[in-house]
């Protein structure tokens, strides 16, 4: 990968004396898919708006390929944004919604009509050149928003929570899409999402975000199997978060049981979290397992059945698994330990209101 | 760089507003201080007084013109909230184009000049042998009002749930027991606030009263127009202030109501 | 079936008080006193003081219309930008003077401009020589501006609060600066509530006679002031209906555009 096209330095922004961002600091690397992640509020929003020029930062400085253009107004970026809700001009045709970057640069007629016709079949809608902005549905409406950005050459397309309005299936497609287009245009993409599942498919690099602070950064691989807080782990798919005493390295004692683990350097009987997601959990007859409970809800889903077993001590353990425990019967728990993740506890105040606050 | 640029336009933009207000507002306030003015002068100024008001309070003629002003205004605009407010029940309820066709006639009050107006309600009075009085300047207020209540109504009633309704009746309850718990509760905020605009509307009208009244009676306005026409005497200056707090103290009960619909919009 | 008898009084009521009298007016207007159909009444309007009254009224209208807009248009938009997330009454204060009783916001003026009025009393305190500012055109144009802003302004402001923030910001996103996204995305989209204000401010400023008689003196004759002594005085009410046959093409003009440029009622003020 190239070196770093974005960067946001110290960045602060606060609303009516709420702060909304507090001295963010992100890198974007060309030609990568980075998604903002988080549930409302977390600020995502106002980054990208920081970045596409629509909202200045109170403090901090946005570099762009080298250059400082946090004073720039948006039509002087070299980025564009496809916007929430598509944010087309219903007063003209999808033709003359293309070509409007495209006018505004005195590009010429028939290098335009070129680039109507190339962006059009990029989003599969070759021939709606004349159609009008209502007569297409939410889906066609997203291409179009996305055409008339990428004729631009944009250097990074900014997208705001794009699929927003669509519905699962057409959602599914769209995500598709985004792929194939970032790989064939080759340019660098900043997407905005509350949608965990849309970051994991897409993204070359997620940004978990919560009240105004990032609180992991990595590959969605990263970011699912080993989560560096609380927060992360909740938010991103579902887990098992639990109290546990890390006895020495690569072994933590849960509910009173050891487990061993692979993690190295938490000191010995040191209090930390333990997450452990519910289809990393075995089922197996009670003596064998590291700590018993029993079934006390069952639901199938289809690919997997969804049960909680709890433990003596009354913990309700969510387990995604295809093998079926039957409600009321006693059951026993393993863990492999490469799928125990540790994570230090909280320490001091400001660190609780960085991570865990929900 | 950037921010000062926005500070400079907002000093420019609060500029054009200030100008904008002084201009809308220098005359009213002028005619309000010189309300107060003890000297009959337009130029200068004899010291605070209250006479011109009381000038005002004790000439027959102004308190005629005003019980005229606010009995017609109350008697117009609740008629025709009555009369409206059936009126947008039932053609919400119409088809497509019947309604399209009523709601045409509904703004011909509305878009048709004042004077056009005016004239044609009084050519129809003098046809139907109705003479030119009291009466007439009722019918016509309630004519130009009943408007005002439809097009305040109908957007309630559109936002109105026609499956509430229908749950009254499915609860059993009857069709006129459930509209009056159900949709009208829901609707009246509309039908206040157009009982409201028609009573403004009724205050503040000169023109179409101006050809539909007869001789010997006044409202207000065309009390103003012909007292304007002699020369202006101060204690015109007092009915205007008093009228203009008046009508602000309306306005702001229709604005600021709590249940008044939000957003960008104003009646 | 029951709830559209409910619709009998408001229809009945329309009928005898909106279009009766509408169709006597073309009655009278198309008849002489005897009542024998005439096309006179109306082809009165080419004698020479009632054309030099229409002419003169449809200036100052479009000159007051014309003033209206652009001091309404900038209004409008920074209103729009005032009032994100405030209540409406920054908007309140500008629309307010619409709900003055008329006929006192021209005596404010008049009490202003008259020969020793206000602003002669100010120039004389200053040692500047009296201006005869009343009984001008241009003392009618600035009360028709004054009176009818408002109506300008709100319909205008109300279509522009449509307008969705991402809409303007992806034009200057896709590099638009703020003259190019004035004309190319606030005009077009705000067309409604144009057509709507223009109507609003040029039929009453058209058919006036109160302003002109207030501040324009008895020399100047608009049309409205022709009609209105046609009832009052002259009584001949066949030529009045004619002549105002004649002003409802104009505001049938208006309707029309209104028709076909909101469709929606997206710019209507009330």
């Amino acid at each position: 990968m190239g070196q770093s096209l974005i960067d946001l330095l110290n960045v602060s922004k606060s609303f009516d004396n709420a702060l909304v961002l507090d001295d963010l600091n992100l890198s974007v690397k060309e030609n990568t898919f980075v998604t903002l992640l988080g549930p409302s509020g977390c600020g995502k929003t106002t980054t990208l708006r920081i970045i596409g020029g629509f909202e200045h930062a109170d403090t901090g400085k946005i570099i762009f390929d080298g250059q400082d253009i946090s004073s720039l107004p948006p039509n002087k970026r070299q980025l564009n944004t496809v916007f929430q809700k598509y944010a087309l001009f219903t007063h003209m045709n999808i033709q003359e919604n293309i070509a409007f970057g495209l006018k505004i640069k005195g590009k010429s007629k028939s290098y335009i009509d070129d680039k109507i016709k190339y962006a059009l079949k990029l989003v599969n809608l070759d021939g709606y050149e004349k159609r009008s902005v209502d007569s297409l549905s939410g889906g066609q409406q997203q291409r179009i928003a996305i055409a008339r950005a990428i004729v631009n050459e944009p250097r990074v397309l900014l997208l705001d929570e794009p699929l927003g309005a669509l519905d699962l299936k057409l959602r599914q497609d769209m995500q598709y899409e985004l792929i194939r287009l970032k790989n064939e245009l080759g340019i660098t993409f900043i997407y905005v999402t509350h949608d965990q599942e849309e970051a994991l498919t897409m993204s070359d690099t997620i940004v978990v975000m919560n009240q105004g602070y990032i609180q992991q950064m990595g590959t969605p691989e990263q970011i699912y199997n080993e989560p560096e807080n609380a927060f992360v782990a909740d938010f991103i798919g579902e887990s098992n978060i639990v109290p546990g005493i890390m006895l020495q390295d690569e072994l933590v004692e849960i509910f009173g049981a050891k487990f061993a683990c692979v993690d190295k350097g938490f000191g010995s009987h040191v209090p930390v979290d333990v997450v452990i997601r519910p289809e990393d959990i075995d089922l197996v007859p009670p003596e064998e397992g590291t700590l018993q409970g029993v079934c006390t809800h069952l639901i199938f889903k289809g690919v997997h059945y969804e049960m909680e077993v709890t433990t003596p001590n009354g913990f309700e353990w969510l387990i995604h698994s295809t093998d079926l425990c039957p409600v009321g019967k006693a059951v026993g728990l393993r863990v492999d330990p490469f799928d125990i993740q540790i994570m230090n506890k909280p320490t001091s105040e400001d660190e609780e209101a960085q991570g865990v606050n929900e | 760089m950037k921010r000062t640029k926005d500070s400079l336009k907002r000093v420019v933009e609060n500029f054009y507003l200030v100008i904008i207000l002084i201009f809308l507002y220098a005359p009213i306030a002028t005619m309000a201080v010189l309300s107060f003015n003890n000297s009959k002068s337009r130029t200068q100024w004899g010291g605070f007084t209250l006479k011109w008001y009381l000038e005002m309070f004790e000439s027959s003629a102004t308190i005629d013109a005003l019980t005229n002003t606010l009995f017609i205004a109350f008697a117009s605009s609740l008629i025709a909230t009555v009369i409206g407010t059936a009126a947008a029940i039932a053609i919400n309820s119409m088809k497509k184009t019947t309604k399209t066709i009523i709601m045409g006639i509904t703004n011909i009050p509305m878009l048709n000049a004042d004077i056009v107006t005016g004239i044609s309600l009084m050519l129809a009075f003098i046809a139907f042998g109705i003479s030119l009085g009291f009466q007439t300047i009722l019918i016509a207020h309630i004519t130009f009002n009943i408007p005002y209540v439809i097009l305040s109504v109908m957007p309630k009633l559109k936002q109105t749930s026609k499956s509430t309704y229908e749950a009254a009746l499915d609860l059993g309850a009857s069709p006129l027991y459930a509209f009056f718990k159900v949709v009208f509760p829901d609707i009246l905020p509309g039908v206040l606030s157009g009982f409201l605009l028609a009573f403004t509307m009724s205050l503040d009208d000169f023109i179409i009263t101006h050809f539909t009244r007869g001789a010997g009676i006044n409202t207000l306005s065309t009390l103003i127009y012909s007292e304007v026409r002699r020369g202006i005497k101060p204690s015109m200056y007092a009915l205007s202030s008093i009228i203009f707090v008046t009508v602000l103290v309306l306005l702001i009960i229709t604005n600021f109501a709590p249940n008044h619909k939000k957003g960008g919009e104003m009646i | 079936m029951s709830k559209k008898l409910l619709s009998g009084p408001y229809l009945l009521w329309m009928i005898g008080f909106t279009i009766i009298p509408l169709a006597l007016i073309v009655f009278y207007g198309l008849t002489d006193k005897e009542g024998v159909f005439t096309l006179e009444n109306i082809l009165a309007i080419a004698t020479p003081e009632h054309r030099k009254a229409l002419w003169l009224s449809l200036g100052l209208s479009l000159v007051s219309t014309v003033f209206c807009l652009v001091l309404a248009y900038p209004l409008a938009m920074i209103l729009r930008k005032r009032n994100i997330g405030k209540g409406s009454f920054v908007v309140f204060i500008f629309i307010l003077p619409m709900w003055m009783n008329f006929l006192l916001r021209t005596l404010a003026w008049q009490t202003l401009l008259e020969k020793n009025g206000v602003i002669n009393g100010i120039l004389s305190f200053l040692h500047l020589p009296a201006q005869s500012l009343i009984n001008t055109p241009g003392a009618i144009i600035l009360g028709m501006v004054y009176n009818f802003l408002p109506f300008m302004v709100l319909p205008i402001y109300n279509v522009l609060c449509k307008i969705d923030d991402n809409t303007i910001n992806a034009a200057q996103d896709l590099g638009a600066n703020f003259f190019q996204t004035l004309i190319r995305i606030w005009f077009p989209l705000s067309v409604p509530g144009i057509i709507s204000g223009i109507t609003m401010v040029f039929v009453p400023a058209l058919t006036t006679f109160v302003i002109s008689n207030l501040l324009g003196g008895s020399k100047i004759l608009l049309i409205g002031n022709v009609i209105e002594q046609e009832f009052t005085r002259g009584s001949n009410w066949n030529l009045g209906s004619g002549l105002s046959l004649v002003l409802m093409i104009f505001i049938l003009i208006s309707m029309a555009l209104i028709a076909k440029y909101d469709k929606n009622g997206e710019g209507t003020a009330f």
